[in-house]
This record gives C-alpha cells, structure tokens and sequence, in this order.
C-alpha cells in the first residue's frame, strides 16, 4: 500500500517529533510511509477564517501531491476533516456559484482516502494494540474536529487503553473545547484563554501527568496555556505515545 | 430589530468584560451545566430522535421552500377561522400595527407572553413611546423588566441572574409596577415564583388586551401553538378580549401531522423536558372561549432577506430551542449580552448578521464568536450547521460580495479592519503555493529561533497574554526526512 | 405596494433557485419516526402515563367507575375546597357525593369570579402516556380555557385506557384543531431561575389526575 504522510504545515513547522513518530510507528507496523515533499496546507485557516477563495488553490495543490497514493495518513483531526468534511463542500459551492464542477471533480479523489491517524491504524490497519510502551498517567482530550468532524469516536481510547505500562484517566468535561479554534484564539482571546485555563483545570483534576490529544493545534494551545499557568502537566502527541516503545521513548 | 443594540461594542471587547466577571462566569456555568445533562438525559429517552431531527429538518425546508404558497395558505386559514391577519415588512411596520391595533380597543395596557418576535422588533419601547404600558408576564422576562436589564439567554432571558439578584430585583422593583414583593421574602425560587405569580395575577385578571408570539403556526389549520411552563401564556391567550399575535414568517409548518415532530423535539431541547407543562393551541376565535378578536402580525424584518442566501437560509428553521447556548463554551464565557441581540449564541451569531446585515461592529464580529467546535449543531433539534453558516458569514465580512438587504440586491465591500488579515492570508497562500518558500521560512524560524521572544508585541500578544508560544524546533520536519530519508539512515 | 405584496414578491424572488419541480410535500417530507416509543401492553400505557404525571408533580389517583365519586368527593375535601367549578357538560354522578358548591360555569363569569372559586372538575380529550400529558379540547365536560387556569386546584378525571394514547403522535391523530387545546403536563412550572424547574407559577398549582378505569363500559383500545 502507498500511504502518504501528510504531516501538516504546523506539523513540520513546529511539531517534528510528531511527524517523527508517525513515520516510526507505521513503519514499524509494516506500512511503507512516502512523505511527499510538496506538500505544504489543507487551506483550513484560510477557510475558516472566510477566505474560501484562497483556500480553493491550497485544496487545488493538495490534490496534486497526494492523488496518486492509496491512503493518506495525517495526524490531525483538523485537518483531516477539512480535506473529508469541507473540501466536497468547497466544491459544492463553487458548482453552486457557477464555476462549474472542476473544483469538486479535482479535489474528488483525495477526499475518502483521507485518514487521520487513529482511524487509519484502527480501521484499515485493524489494530488496537501497537505495541507501545508508555508508563505514565495520561488524560485524553477528544478534540473538537477528531470528535465531531470525523466522528473518531473511542478510537483514541482504545489504542491508548493497549498501551503498556499507560494508565489512562477520565477527563471531565472532555468533549468541550479547549479553546484553540484557530483563528478565534487570537480573535477572541479572552474567551479562548478562559476554556483554556478550564480545560487544564480540569486536566490537573485527573491527576495525570500528560494530556493526550491528536491534535498539536489544540495541543499548542493547551500546552501553551500550561506553561503559563505553570501546571506540572504537559501536552503529548498521540503519535508519540504510541509510537514509544520500551527503551526507546519517542 | 430594536434600537437598544445599536452601538454595541465588537463581540471580543464585550466578551472581554463578561470573562472577568466571576458572579455571571459562575452563574452562567451553574445554568448551563445543571440543564446540558438533563438535556441528555430527555434526548436519550427517544430512541428516534435522529429521525425527528432530520424530520423536523426537513419539514421546516420543505415550508421555506414554498413560503410563499404556504405564507397564503396561513391568511386564508386565519381568516376562515375569525382572525385577522396583518403583514409587516419591518420593525416599524409591525410596532405600527400593533399599536394602532391596541389604540383601537381603547386600552392603555397589555400583557405579553414571552415573544422573541416582539423583542426582536422593540415593541414595549414601541407602545411605551404610544402611552401604552406592555407588562411582561414569564417570570424571566419579568426579572429583566423590572431590573431594567436585557436578555441574555433565548429561553432564560434573565439567565445571568442569580437567585439572590433576582429577590433584591424584586424587593427594589415590584412596588414600581404594582404588587410589592412579600415582606420577608427569601431567595429560594419556589418564594421567588409565588412572589411572581401575587404580583402578576391581578395583571392577568384584569388584562384586556394580549401580545404573544407562536411557536408554531400550521398552515393547513390556521392553528397557532404558544409552548410555555408558567401559565402565563395561557393567562394572556384565554383572558384578555383581545389577542395580538406578532409571528416571523418562519414559523409556519405545512400541517397539523408536523406539530407531532417539533412537540417532541422542542421540550427535551429547551427546558430538557418530556413535555413542557403548558402547550396552547388556537384557530381563529372560539365563541364564548377566549379573545373575541384575534389578530395575527406576519413578521418579515430580515427574514426574506436571510431566505435568499442559499447557505444561511438554513437559520430559519431555528425553534428557538436554545439548546445550542446551553452547550456552548463561549457562550458560557461570554454571557448573552456579549452578542448584542435578543439572540445571544451560536444561533444568534448567525441570526443577528443575517437579520440585521454585517454593517455595524457587532454584528460583523458575531461570526467570529466561535472556536467552531461543533457542539451546537449537534444538539440542534433541526440539524441547523451552525458552523457552516458562521464560516459562510466570515466569507461575507472579509470578501463582500451580492447579498439581498430589504428585500434589494447590494454589493457589500469588504469588511474595513480586515486588510491586514486578507493581505496576511494572501501572503500565506501564496507562500503555501510555493513549497519552496514554506520551506525558506521554516528554515529562518529555525535558524532564529534563540531569538524569539516569548511574549509578542502588536496583535501577537492576544496568543502571548495567556499562553506560551510552542518553542521552534531546530529543523522542520522536511529537513529530517530529506537529511535521513525518513529515518532509514538511522540519523536522529 | 400592500406590505402583503412586498413580502410575498421577496419570498418568491429570495426562492429563484428552487426548481419548479421541487419535491411535493409528500415526498419531502420523511416519515421515519416511530408512533410510538417501545412495546407496552394496555395496562403497561396506563402505569406509564400514571408515573409520568407523577414524574412531572401531578398527584394521581386510581379508582374504578363505582368509587370514582367518593374518590373526587375525598380529594375536594381534603383540600377543604367549598366551591366546585363545573362544566356545562360534566356528568353529575361524578360529583354526587362532594358536599362542595357546585358553581356552574357562565359566559358572564369574569376572571375575578373565577378566581374565588376553589377547584374545577373536568374530564378531558386525550391523555398521551410517554410525556405525561393530558390535553384538553373544550368539550362540555371541559369547558372554557379559563376555567382550568384560574382557580388553583385543578381535578382531571382521565377515563383509562380509552383515553389514553401512548404518544404525541397519537395524541394529534385524536384531536380536532378546530377546537381550543390545552395540553397539561403537571401543574405550571418554571426553570427561569438558574435553569432549576420549581412547580407552581400561575396556573393550577395542584393538578390532581383521576384515572378511572372504563373498562367495563368502553371497549379496550390499544
């Protein structure tokens, strides 16, 4: 099987390890993982932000690099359910004004063979359990587009519940947002610091000393809320959770 | 819509106060909390409810739709059954009639049952300017009447108040508008509805004329239907001699078989109940039961203009639930009145701007007053994408383009105080088009990255006030890969 | 231009991308909800609905078509009720035994009047069993809307199960619109303060249900 990597732009940006671990964990799975080296973004902040027109050339170009591959494996919830979610609605749209259907028939092709990473490994690998290694207690934080985009469902869960030696813990009030939202982070900060600060309250009622999410968008957030707030906890990656191994913490 | 928000302040300022107001934060998650569970707990009991949803959906499409037709089809039922039926395109136009209408039966005062409609277009104010005094009846709107406040929550107007505001509200105010408060009364609520209901009742008895609005309005009867707990809305339907209903055009359904979806699926999602306690339904008049004359207000005052848009019409199949402010995490944080409407929340985010145009700083921000995070739509008894609509009116605000205002095609410039942002998106697309250039300032970031400074000037300090930025890491991932060819080289 | 007109021509304009052919109302609309919610026997309705209004802070009682005048005779004493509100149609044997004045209903009758009075005794249309409700169309035995509003104890007689339906649904199949409805699900209520429910606001705050069992007169419906 030909399964790409799209990492994300904020990915390769800010959160090698993440990608790092990605490629660690198939790879070890047995999956031959390309990284297609044109790729750059989904055009979800400019979408969500009002700038479909912009956003249609980003859709265009991720078409154009990842068509060719059975499957395309991201990890980020997000932008998973851009490409699944929005991308045909972006095509429908521009049918709906009249520039024909060449936008949905190019963006077509990627859009069901597109996987965020838990399902990916869940239901076309078919594994739960990936052999990782990971000794500490973890909360989950179901993000928003994973939850209710994709409709993840206990995917997460059930991959973490098999990790060795991971204690995983209830977060209350897991499905509400943390606050990222992209854009609205900076648009409305105050009410987006305050769901952070209560998200991380609620985290450190848990006890754990992680938070896991599948989502480093969300995760720059609450990570970034936690070190302001100076909470003992920090922000981890599902990726490199699952991709730790004994002796050899990802 | 009502001139009392005009001249709000963008969502984000006023949103900034609420935020540190630690009373409505606690208040607010208090309210919230307690009714998101029991919400839950009401929609689990109906193993079909995503039929109903979906039916109720697809009812409230059909009828918008062919809102004409069905528009006529009410006028000629009302009519059939005793009623009079008026249509108003505007606020002032609906204030117009129903203050002639009151001036005609010689009375100088009504009651009302709660009516978004009627708060939507200002009528008190309205009748007030007329020497006509509207009294509020439900015991929320009661509260932010007699405190001199606005409503904040759709189905809890006085949400933002706690049991403790509302008995000094009462003790301070009641003796203003009639009955005092009892002497001695405490906060519990069941003290705090007797004290509503003494102070009310002599209103209700002697009451000659009724406001309300519908909930539903069935086209092949004529029936109107008024959803409600108190009794009030009875109160004002069945006593007063004459009924003044102010309806939007949205209300309609097709039949009366319909009413069996919506009374399913709006009691669970208001009040989280099986069923509210007091439901009324009327066609026309009923000798010797009820208003001798009834009069029916058809509402337009946006709503056609919301029609035309073909992805934002969808917020016309709203029931006024509330269920998508209850879950909301901003609105939980921002309160009701950071919206600047009589519809506060997710819907009021996407109503508001449709309703009332993007021209003023509030409701341009309105669509931005979300992390997107999908709750809402999913609670939505009638499937409304809340998040579709939100990201369709942002498009509206930064990139302009042909909307219908009055019922008139206008081309809408772009939003002033996005250039920055448009000219900053453009960068990036372009960038983004360029995998070359991504990677060029990937690797400046990197090579910086000792540089930057953990807190940032300018627009940057709205991430830096409360969070830390994510360190930049020594490479971007394209350069491992490509130094390591995906790690095969065993390089770290 | 009639506002009429204006509205009717912006509706019409506003809908230009609706296909002529757009599907009829029929076909629109699905019909994919249940009629009722779970598999009851008869007698399992009746205890449905009777935990229902419980549920909802209705007091219910049981009795057989024999004792259902001692039992609304017993329910208006206890409430030490002096004056009965009666509607034209109400079946005199259902009072016969209560010692409270009977106030028959007039069209003269203000709200003021009807406030002095202490209860009101009607039977009613329909009482649906999954929300607890029963809903009451203005027949003779039900009177005018007025007279189940003002006073503040409120006794219901609910023939069981020929009036009891499961469902919503059910209940609009019964039902003439024509007529005024009320539909009552335990006595008034209120969640406007913080979003708590606390019974008793301006209707009936006692909403007393007698389900009188009419099996022997009426054929059992299911």
């Amino acid at each position: 099987m030909r399964v790409a990597l799209f990492l994300t732009c904020v990915n390769d940006t800010l959160y090698p390890d993440t990608g790092r671990a990605v490629v660690k964990l198939l790879t070890r799975l047995g999956v031959e993982v390309d990284f297609p080296m044109a790729q750059t973004c989904c055009g979800q902040a400019h979408y969500n932000t009002g700038y479909r027109y912009e956003a249609e050339p980003l859709a265009r170009h991720f078409s154009d690099v990842f068509k060719e591959y059975e499957a395309i494996v991201t990890p980020s919830g997000s932008c998973g359910a851009m490409v699944r979610e929005l991308y045909p609605r972006m095509g429908e749209r521009a049918r709906a004004e009249g520039r024909g259907g060449t936008l949905a028939a190019t963006l077509a092709p990627v859009v069901p063979k597109t996987y965020e990473l838990t399902e990916f490994l869940v239901d076309v690998l078919g594994v739960t359990d990936v052999g990782a290694y990971y000794p500490h207690t973890v909360t989950y934080h179901p993000t928003c587009h994973g939850l209710r985009g994709l409709g993840l469902g206990d995917r997460p869960r059930r991959l973490l519940e098999a990790v060795k030696g991971l204690e995983l813990v209830e977060l209350p009030g897991a499905e509400e947002c943390c606050g990222f939202g992209g854009t609205f982070a900076v648009k409305n900060s105050d009410v987006s610091a305050a769901m952070g600060a209560d998200k991380v309250r609620n985290a450190e009622s848990t006890g754990a000393r992680v938070l896991c999410a599948a989502d480093n968008s969300c995760l720059m957030h609450i990570g970034g809320t936690m070190a302001r707030l100076r909470s003992g906890m920090r922000p981890v990656h599902i990726a490199q959770i699952l991709a730790s191994t004994e002796g050899a913490a990802a | 819509m009502s001139g009392t928000y005009l001249g709000m302040p963008a969502f984000p300022e006023a949103a900034r106060t609420a935020v540190r107001d630690a009373t409505l934060r606690g208040n607010l998650r208090h309210a919230t909390h307690t009714i998101r569970a029991k919400r839950a707990k009401a929609v689990s009991e109906v193993s079909d409810w995503a039929a109903l949803r979906e039916a109720g959906k697809r009812i409230k499409d059909h009828t918008l739709r062919h809102l004409d037709r069905y528009l006529v089809q009410v006028e000629e039922a009302v009519t059939a059954a005793g009623g009079i039926v008026h249509w108003a395109a505007d606020a002032d136009e609906a204030n117009r009639i129903v203050t002639r209408l009151v001036k005609e039966t010689g009375e100088s005062e009504v009651v009302k049952v709660k009516s978004m409609a009627t708060q939507e277009i200002g009528l008190n104010e309205a009748l007030e300017a007329e020497g006509i005094r509207a009294y509020e009846t439900d015991l929320a709107e009661l509260i932010v009447q007699l405190g001199k406040d606005r409503p904040s929550h759709i189905l809890v107007p006085a949400i933002h108040r706690n049991r403790g505001e509302i008995r000094d509200i009462f003790r301070s105010e009641m003796s203003e508008w009639g009955r005092p408060a009892p002497d001695g009364l405490t906060d519990t609520p069941a003290e705090l509805a007797e004290a509503a209901r003494l102070h009310l009742r002599e209103k209700f008895l002697r009451a000659k004329v009724g406001i309300s609005g519908a909930n539903f309005v069935v086209a092949e009867t004529g029936t109107l239907v008024v959803v409600e707990s108190e009794g009030n809305g009875r109160m004002c339907l069945t006593l007063p001699e004459t009924l003044i209903s102010v309806v939007g055009i949205e209300k309609i359904v097709p039949a009366w078989r319909d009413l069996e979806v919506f009374l399913q699926t709006l009691p669970r999602s208001s009040t989280a109940e099986r069923m509210n306690p007091y439901t009324s339904m009327w066609t026309g008049t009923t000798d010797g039961d009820g208003p001798r004359t009834f009069h029916l207000v058809l509402l337009d005052n946006g709503r056609t203009d919301t029609l035309a848009d073909e992805v934002g019409r969808q917020a016309l199949r709203c029931i006024r639930c509330s269920a998508c402010l209850n879950v909301c995490p901003v609105y939980e944080r921002a309160g009701g009145h950071a919206y600047g409407s009589v519809y506060p929340g997710p819907i009021g985010a996407i109503l508001s701007p449709q309703l009332r145009g993007t021209g003023s700083e509030i409701d341009a921000s309105l669509p931005y007053a979300s992390s997107l995070c999908g709750a809402c739509y999913e609670v939505c008894p009638v499937a409304i994408d809340i998040p579709e609509v939100l990201v369709h009116l942002r498009e509206r605000v930064v990139q302009g383009g042909p909307v219908i205002r009055h019922g008139n095609k206008v081309v809408l410039k772009p939003a002033k105080g996005h250039a920055a942002e448009r000219a900053a998106m453009r960068a990036a697309q372009w960038a983004l088009s360029h995998p070359g250039a991504l990677r060029t300032g990937q690797r400046l970031a990197s090579r910086t990255r000792r540089l930057h400074p953990r807190t940032l000037p300018g627009p940057g300090r709205a991430w830096t006030g409360s969070r830390d930025l994510p360190e930049v890491p020594a490479e971007p991932f394209r350069d491992w890969w490509q130094r390591t060819r995906g790690g095969r080289d065993g390089a770290k | 231009m009639s506002s009429r007109e204006r509205i009717l021509g912006r509706v019409r304009r506003a809908l230009a991308d609706v296909p002529r052919d757009d599907a009829p109302y029929e076909r629109a609309v699905g019909r994919d909800c249940l009629r009722e919610h779970g598999e009851r026997t008869v007698a399992e309705t009746v205890e449905l609905l009777a935990e229902n209004l419980a549920d909802y802070r209705a007091v219910v009682h049981r009795c057989t078509a024999g004792d259902l005048a001692s039992t609304v005779a017993g329910l208006l004493a206890a409430r030490g009720s002096r004056t009965v509100l009666v509607p034209p149609g109400l079946d005199p044997d259902w009072l016969a035994s209560s010692v409270a004045e009977r106030v028959p209903d007039r069209a003269g009758s203000t709200a003021h009047e009807l406030d002095r009075i202490d209860s009101v005794v009607t039977g009613c249309a329909v009482a649906v069993a999954e929300t607890g409700t029963i809903v009451l169309d203005g027949s003779a035995d039900q009177g005018r809307r007025r007279i189940t509003l003002v006073p503040d104890h409120h006794i219901c007689v609910v023939r069981v199960p020929g009036q009891v339906v499961s469902s919503v649904p059910q209940a609009l199949e019964r039902l003439d619109p024509a007529r005024p409805l009320t539909w009552i699900s335990g006595p008034s209520a209120t969640s406007d303060i913080e979003l708590d429910r606390v019974e008793g606001v301006h209707g009936p705050r006692t909403l007393e249900v007698v389900l009188v069992d009419d099996q022997s007169r009426d054929e059992v419906r299911s």
